[in-house]
């Protein structure tokens, strides 16, 4: 087999101590399929971005067709003949697909673009790879399905030989799935190579020729996709890591505070992120949520911070229904929320950690009165909570950008947890944080639930969820698909049976399992 | 009321109409190609005073018309690069550099003015040139349609060249459709190897020559002599004819006709006994008008796109 991609030993560590990659060595060959997997943040993302030039490795080298390959942008790695089918389309909707696609390599009359040439150009492509598109379509008027192919078009047309395809399925119907899978083989018949980047190992099982398998920004296993089974390829990337024991009173669940049924929730094209969503949370119970990142977990968590309206079920918190209400609603009744992304919805980058920490509750006589701030009582509630939260800063006052990661979650978790929460709602509450900040989040998670709060833990951390958790339940595809009431005695290779879709309990088993 | 609908529908009225037009018409070209490139240019007022005085400061000078022409365009392309050298490179707010620079141009204008012809209003003591008139062959001799198209100021004409030039370059060369990727879609352009500065830049200075060319109409054309602050809000009304027009050349020509149609309806107006001040408010009344039918169309667009999202779910 002759060897199209090589990359040797690439390290990168990120500014903030962060290891992505370490010492990993990536091969591809010419003409094959190959798969990239593992978890989030495992180190794929970041070893493609060394590929294309976006980041800078500390050691190591790439290898293309036999030579050193030099590249510093996504556009010279084109030029080269790499090209990336983004999991986000790069095209201009009010364009047409032949627009789109020969845009910057425009054929010419004259001064004019040659209108019908690109056509024929398109056209012609289009039929050489049997990737079917509407050349005087709009970008803004196809199907999803179609503006991969077009994505797919444009690094052909460049000249791509070697494709990366970034979960190119994640936003495809299942026949889109098929359609897409046909034209890939289809391109390795003519020789090219491509790196198949996905979540979805039944997927990964089908359409690909050899598997390298990443976890903890390490290569932990290369392997013929033939001779391994999905359940091979799950353990191998989710590992035997020793789950962080944590000390944990048992639950003594109460009355049912957060009460989900039937939520659906679409996106602006039709496709189901939520789909007849059912289950509640008790005052004194965790409940946790696992699943691979991308199922419905922000829409679900959004839907129920009153970020989002759902577009059918009912949600009732304490009884009260609360379908479609405002953030504020939500909070008035004790909903307190630990945002996925803290910079986005957990703090005000520029304001410092005392206002931060008052930001859900400044509307209160505490805290103001008709016109002026009580800054004295914002001071006092400040201080308390630095200290109570442990959160490293030398004054208050400090803006709240100047703190690490897991400081800044530290003051996230205090406003949220020092609110007297009836609910709390915790979107991956350890994402980015170091050890000590995750063992002492877990600690606080499992404290205010014992004292009388119910807790919704989404997470994508599998440690976390099954160590933290009373009960589990598994999301795949925006459905919940397994339910375990007690979340000790789920194994790790079960729990990825069911987040990566291979298997869904029954109605019956799962209608229990809820009750 | 009888006598004004009269007024209206005289063929004089149509050809008020068109002259008043032209600049508007100018200023709201320029606003649509930088608009393409992602790029609002709110200094469309002040490069127009800018090329106003220099047509006057020019043509004086040179004692050529074309001479003075050629000058303020290039004033006017100057400053607009200008500007964009503030948004593109040092990545100021194009709206804040935008009010700078009408706020240079008001004050600007009027020293320029003084300094060259010792007066602080208006430049009649120099003997600036004015842009020639045209008497279209043929057309001219049919009755009605000729008294009002034919016999405009050379840079009327060139206004309607215009629309069919912006059109043809935006939509029928290569250049036009990098323009537009990169103002609807910036990363798309990037990813394939457009330069989204150099493109923005050659939008904004595209758009400074058609302000420029506004400008210049106003000074050498619509009248003899640049006056203080004379754009009086033309420079905003292109903005909102490219708006109301969808940012497209024959949408915005034909908004501009409509904002046309009431500054005419306005300077008619005046010598009629109605109080002038309030005659004077109609362009803008019109604006604001024309923009509020904008946001209604908006708004039934936006309410269609929720309205098949439920019908799907």
């Amino acid at each position: 087999m002759e060897t199209l991609l090589e990359m040797k030993a690439i390290t990168k560590v990120y500014p903030n101590g962060v290891m992505a990659n370490d010492r990993v060595d990536f091969r591809v060959n010419k003409g094959e399929i190959h798969a990239l997997v593992g978890e989030n943040g495992a180190g794929k993302t970041t070893l493609m971005k060394v590929l294309f030039g976006l980041e800078v490795p500390d050691g190591g080298e790439v290898y293309y067709k036999g030579k050193p390959l030099q590249v510093t942008s996504p556009l010279q790695a084109i030029r080269n003949g790499i090209g990336m089918v983004h999991q986000h389309f790069m095209l201009a909707p009010s364009l047409t697909v032949t627009e789109n696609l020969v845009l910057g390599v425009e054929p010419r009359k004259g001064l004019a673009f040659d209108w019908d040439q690109a056509v024929q150009t398109v056209t012609d492509l289009s039929k050489r790879y049997n990737l079917p598109v509407d050349p005087l379509a709009k970008i803004e008027d196809i199907p999803i399905g179609m503006r991969q192919k077009v994505e797919i078009l444009k690094a052909l047309l460049r000249g791509a030989e070697l494709l990366v395809l970034d979960e190119p399925t994640a936003v495809l119907t299942p026949q889109e799935t098929e359609e897409l899978f046909t034209a890939l083989v289809g391109l390795k018949e003519q020789g090219h190579t491509m790196i198949f980047i996905s979540h979805k190992l039944n997927e990964v099982k089908q359409i690909t020729d050899r598997i390298t398998v990443m976890r903890g920004g390490r290569i932990v296993g290369v392997r013929d996709t033939a001779e391994v089974s999905e359940a091979d390829i799950s353990r191998l990337m989710v590992g035997r890591d020793v789950i962080l024991k944590i000390d944990k009173p048992p639950a003594k669940p109460q009355k049912r505070i957060l009460e989900v049924q039937n939520l659906s929730y679409f996106t602006p094209e039709g496709k189901a992120l939520l789909q007849d969503v059912s289950f509640s949370v008790r005052a004194g119970e965790i409940v946790g949520i696992a699943g691979v990142e991308g199922n419905g977990q922000r829409e679900l968590v959004e839907i129920l911070t009153g970020l989002r309206r759902p577009h059918g079920g009912l949600i009732s918190v304490d009884g009260y229904q609360m379908s479609g209400s405002t953030p504020r609603q939500m909070r008035d009744l004790g909903v307190a929320h630990i945002p996925e992304d803290r910079m986005l919805h957990g703090v005000a980058n520029e304001a410092s950690i005392e206002e931060n920490l008052i930001a859900d509750r400044v509307q209160m006589p505490e805290y103001t009165r008709k016109v002026f701030l009580k800054t004295e009582a914002i001071a006092s509630n400040a201080q308390t909570l630095v200290t109570e939260f442990n959160v490293r800063t030398r004054s208050p006052k400090t803006p709240i950008k100047m703190l690490s990661g897991g400081n800044i979650q530290k003051v996230v978790v205090a406003r949220e947890f020092s609110s007297n929460p009836r609910l709390v709602i915790a979107n991956q509450p350890t994402r980015g944080v170091d050890v000590g900040a995750i063992e002492f989040i877990h600690k606080k998670l499992v404290e205010i639930c014992r004292a009388g709060a119910a807790v919704l833990l989404i997470s994508a951390d599998l440690n976390e969820v099954m160590s933290v958790s009373d009960r589990l339940l598994v999301i795949y595809g925006g459905q919940i698909v397994a339910a375990f009431p007690e979340a000790n005695e789920v194994s790790e290779e079960e729990l990825g049976l069911y987040m990566l879709g291979i298997q869904t309990q029954g109605d019956t088993q799962l209608k229990e399992a809820l009750a | 009321m009888g006598s004004m609908l009269r007024g209206i529908f005289s063929v004089g009225f149509g050809y008020s109409m068109l002259r008043v037009t032209t600049p508007i018409l100018f200023a709201a070209l320029g606003a649509v190609v930088s608009e393409r490139a992602g790029v609002v240019n709110i200094g469309l007022e002040g490069i127009m005073l800018i090329s106003g005085v220099s047509g006057v400061l020019f043509s004086a000078w040179t004692g050529s018309a074309w001479l003075g022409l050629l000058g303020a365009l290039l004033m006017s392309i100057l400053f607009a690069l200008f500007m964009g050298y503030f948004h593109i490179k040092l990545g100021t707010d194009i709206i804040l550099a935008g009010i700078a620079l009408n706020v240079i141009a008001s004050g600007g204008t009027v020293f320029v003015l003084y300094v060259a012809s010792g007066d602080r209003g208006i430049s009649s003591s120099l003997a600036s040139k004015v842009m020639p008139t045209i008497s279209l062959p043929v057309i001219s001799k049919i009755p009605v349609l000729g008294p009002i198209v034919s016999g405009h100021n050379v840079l009327t004409y060139f206004a309607l060249l215009a629309v069919i030039a912006v059109w043809y370059f935006m939509y029928k060369t290569p250049v036009g459709l990098r323009l537009r990727a990169v103002g609807e879609s910036p990363d798309s352009a990037a990813s394939v190897g457009i330069s989204v500065e150099r493109m923005r830049f050659l939008a904004l200075g595209i758009s400074g020559l058609l302000a420029g060319f506004g400008g210049a109409h106003l000074s050498m054309g619509y009248v003899s002599w640049f006056s203080r602050d004379m754009t009086a809000g033309r420079g905003f009304i292109g903005l909102a004819a490219s708006a109301l027009g969808g940012v497209h050349p024959i949408g915005t020509a034909i908004a501009s006709l409509f904002f046309g149609f009431a500054d005419a309806l306005s300077n008619y107006m005046q010598s009629l006994s109605i109080p002038s001040e309030f005659v004077q408010m109609i362009p803008y009344l019109a604006t604001l008008f024309g923009l509020g039918i904008f946001a209604r169309q908006q708004m039934a667009k936006s309410q269609k796109g929720k309205k098949q999202a439920k019908e799907v779910a």
